[in-house]
């Protein structure tokens, strides 16, 4: 769980720097992008089944609700982020992606602190 | 030197942006509100009934900004403003009133200060693509007369 987290979290870093950079030269995102976008969902998509498999587990106190929320919330993200962006080829259309990407790393703090404060 | 009328619509450009953060707004309000009054609602009852209280604010504020409806989105921003400084406040001054945390507690420090920050942008925004009554006759896309998208 955790080794993904650091993993996704350099991803989700990686993917900053290519989108402020395209903002920065007022260029669309193309497939590089869309790819490090799917990478990273897919790993979003492992992080539920594991956050599941955990929580299916002693989970001592751990609010299930609010854990599998925040699970289920992280998948949410990206898609929406890269629909909205969608909708505009634009610098603004191309920020809603790096709020996306910055986002997700704030989600795995927001997880551990769920799970920690009660385990 | 005025500005040159402009017929920006609330979630273009920037707005799109900040649309897609009151869109997170949204959803994690809606989220947590719906997980604190469905598994403990009795356990504090103000502090979650704020908690969906802001969440309306901000599915309201979300569409309203997403679809130009300039009354409606400074109506909600304007809500959400009162709210978070007078929860702020309050949960400041008055900790033992709120049994657990809301989304606009501490001023939104559960949230980086997001929560504080968002209703300023958000007049701020309203303000920078206000429509202004002399407009070119190019106007809007639909050539309708100012006014006609508001509320």
């Amino acid at each position: 769980m955790l080794v993904l987290h650091y993993v996704l979290t350099a991803l989700c870093l990686v993917t900053v720097l290519v989108v402020v950079v395209l903002i920065i030269r007022d260029r669309a995102p193309g497939d590089a992008v869309l790819g490090l976008l799917v990478v990273i969902e897919l790993g979003l998509v492992a992080q539920l089944v594991l956050g599941i498999v955990r929580v299916a587990g002693p989970h001592d106190g751990v609010s299930v609700a609010t854990y599998v929320g925040y699970l289920v919330g992280s998948l949410l993200i990206l898609p929406a982020a890269a629909f909205w962006s969608l909708s505009e080829r634009s610098r603004g259309g191309t920020a809603v992606l790096l709020v996306g990407v910055i986002l997700v790393p704030f989600l795995f703090l927001r997880l551990a602190e769920v799970w920690g404060t009660h385990a | 030197m005025p500005e040159p009328a402009s017929d920006q619509r609330t979630g273009t450009g920037f707005g799109k942006v900040l649309v897609f953060v009151y869109g997170i707004f949204a959803l994690s309000a809606t989220g947590r509100s719906s997980v604190q009054l469905g598994t403990k609602a009795s356990e504090a009852p103000v502090a979650y009934s704020l908690s969906a209280f802001a969440a309306v604010v901000y599915i309201v504020a979300t569409y309203a900004l997403a679809t130009d409806r300039r009354r409606l989105a400074i109506a909600a921003v304007g809500i959400e403003l009162v709210g978070v400084l007078t929860v702020g406040t309050t949960s400041v001054l008055f900790p033992q009133d709120y049994a657990d945390a809301t989304v606009w507690s501490d001023y939104g420090n559960g949230y980086g200060y997001v929560p504080l920050v968002l209703p300023f942008v958000g007049l701020w925004w309203l303000w920078h693509t206000r429509r202004h009554t002399r407009r070119s006759p190019s106007g809007g896309p639909s050539g309708a007369p100012p006014g006609t998208k508001d509320s």
